[in-house]
């Protein structure tokens, strides 16, 4: 399966993100997602995953962020044109970092709001609603219960269902991990990866759990204050040496004491 | 005995107009967390306008009513394409400042437009003591007050279906409780700002309707935005009951002390009454009677 032929549904072309005029974020970040594949954007706090997946979905406005320089096209359209809400309607939706979900909406209500932007009726939407309590059992226990006061990985699923409503092309995922158990983390893993191939939706995931994100993801990205310093295939990802040693958390000679880790090692490999 | 029970009414119908203004206040608050110090004046401002449509142009009242439901739109999606819009994610402190500017837009505008002379708004409303009332039971009840206690109920009514049934309403809801999000899933802010304030508008056309055709349309009418503060602190910065409720108990609560406390402290109690139980009630409840409680999580 070579994904990197395929249609890109979306591609970031050497983007520069700066915040409040002055706070440079991203400085030249270039990726692209095919057609219903699933990519891993990975690294550090701060490395700016967050801030390119607010740059693909135009959230950055509202937070004074700004996209300088560079372009972003979802199914070829400039990104930077269109509005949020436009995005959603064209099939590109955002679950943000953190889940934010309605806390005093219904978990019933909350999925009603990822509907929002769809004309085509009561039946279609209730039927997708009946299909995202197939992929999610537990979200129809809790339907009539406040967001607020749901478990933290039923309010990541909340947040993965109402986009789900929104009939998307494209979800783009910021850390579905934070917070949750590991066994809650492959559950919603598994989900994502049924929901990719099921519905066909293409996702780009900006996760901290390398190891985790690059079992699941087709291709990756490995994002360094700003700058993408590496990236491949996810199983070319998972064994590199430098992967392994920073993100992965093993080194070539097994497990090493943080003592002896070399920091000149990747400036000089990645960045030379 | 029937004097209690006619203190307590009239403390009730006063309520309700309260409420009314209280109630404006409340939906633009939960939508965009914005104080809007501009209500009472948008009351003041839609009256005007409808009484100044009806004087100018000798429309009959309905169609001077709808037209100024339309300017008050007009007003809305000016305020959020002139002001909200740059203002986005400022601090709440900001946008309060705004809306004191607004306040005084507003009643410039509105004093240009119409004049400052106090209008009488002749729409048809009842008027007069409640004969019924009067002989079955020897109470004094102003028709007026009992239609306008008639209106609120409808309005809340209307306003509890639009919030909680309607695609519209859940989106506002979901504005009030993350904008982020809710910009996420595809809902416009800008949108919802404008029926936000169209709604906030059309409630201050029916409370400045109903003060104006008690009392005449006057500019001393945007000062009863100051007795809705009570209101709100009492039922509720976020809860549309809250504003109906805390409306009640402040109409009442005056009636009562300035009839029953009054005489013992010289009277006048009526003007401050208010305030003081809302400086108790944030002694002891901030949130209000019926403010959302914070959902936290630990």
């Amino acid at each position: 399966m070579n994904e990197t032929s395929a249609n890109p549904i979306l591609s970031v072309n050497n983007i520069e993100v700066i915040y409040d005029h002055v706070i440079l974020v991203l400085k030249g970040v270039s990726l692209t997602v095919p057609e219903g594949g699933i990519v891993a954007l990975l690294g550090a706090n701060g490395a700016g995953k967050t801030t390119t997946l607010k740059a693909v979905s135009n959230l950055l406005g509202a937070e004074r962020g700004d996209v300088t320089k560079g372009a972003i096209l979802f199914e070829g359209e400039e990104v930077q044109a269109l509005s949020p809400n436009d995005l959603v309607k064209r099939g590109c939706i955002q679950v943000m970092e953190g889940r934010h979900c309605f806390g005093h909406l219904t978990i019933e209500e909350n999925l009603l709001t990822g509907a929002y932007t769809r004309r085509d009726g009561a039946a279609a939407i209730r039927q997708d609603l009946d299909k995202v309590y197939a992929y999610f059992p537990r979200l129809k226990e809790r339907r009539s219960s406040q967001a607020g006061y749901t478990s933290g990985g039923e309010q990541q699923m909340c947040a993965i269902g109402r986009a789900l409503m929104s009939r998307p092309k494209m979800i783009l995922l910021d850390e579905p991990s934070m917070g949750l158990a590991p066994q809650l983390v492959e559950e919603i893993f598994e989900i994502v990866k049924e929901l990719n191939r099921k519905e066909g939706v293409s996702f780009l995931l900006a996760e901290q759990n390398t190891n985790v994100a690059l079992r699941y993801a087709t291709y990756g990205y490995i994002l360094e204050s700003g700058r993408i310093v590496l990236d491949g295939d996810a199983k070319a990802l998972r064994e590199n040496e430098d992967v392994k040693e920073f993100y992965l958390g093993v080194g070539g000679e097994g497990r090493r004491s943080f003592r002896n880790v070399k920091h000149y090692k990747r400036r000089k490999r990645w960045l030379a | 005995m029937e004097f209690l029970i006619e203190t307590i009414l009239s403390g009730l119908m006063a309520g309700v107009m309260y409420s009314l203004v209280a109630l404006g206040f409340v939906l633009i608050f939960k939508a965009s967390g914005i104080f809007n110090f501009a209500q009472g004046v948008m009351c003041l401002f839609a009256a005007l306008t409808f009484a100044g449509i009806m004087e100018k142009t000798g429309l009959p009242w309905p169609i001077a009513f709808v037209m100024t439901i339309g300017v008050m739109v007009f007003v809305a999606w000016a305020v959020e394409r002139f002001v909200l819009r740059h203002l986005v994610n400022q601090e709440p402190i900001i946008l309060f400042m705004v809306t004191i500017g607004l306040a005084y837009v507003l009643e410039g505008v509105g004093d240009i437009l119409w004049g400052s002379d106090v209008k009488v708004l002749d729409i048809g409303l009842p008027s007069g003591a409640s004969d019924y009332m009067l002989d079955n039971f020897n109470i004094y009840v102003e028709k007026l007050e009992v239609f306008a206690a008639l209106i609120a109920a409808v309005l809340v009514g209307f306003l509890a279906i639009f919030f909680q049934k309607t695609r519209i309403g859940r989106a506002l809801r979901a504005v009030a409780d993350d904008h982020q999000a809710a910009l996420s899933v595809g809902i416009s802010l800008q949108t919802i700002w404008v029926i936000v304030w169209s709604v906030a508008g059309f409630v201050a056309l029916v409370a400045g309707t109903l003060w104006g055709a008690k009392s005449g349309v006057q500019f001393s009418l945007s000062l009863i935005a100051l007795k809705a503060l009570p209101v709100l602190i009492l039922g509720g910065f976020t809860s549309i009951p809250g504003a109906i409720v805390g409306g009640l108990i402040i109409g009442v609560g005056e009636k009562l002390a300035e009839i029953y406390v009054g005489p013992f402290v010289g009277g006048a109690i009526e003007n401050w009454f208010a305030y003081m139980l809302a400086l108790a009630f944030l002694l002891v409840r901030p949130q209000g009677l019926f403010g959302e409680r914070i959902i936290e999580r630990v």
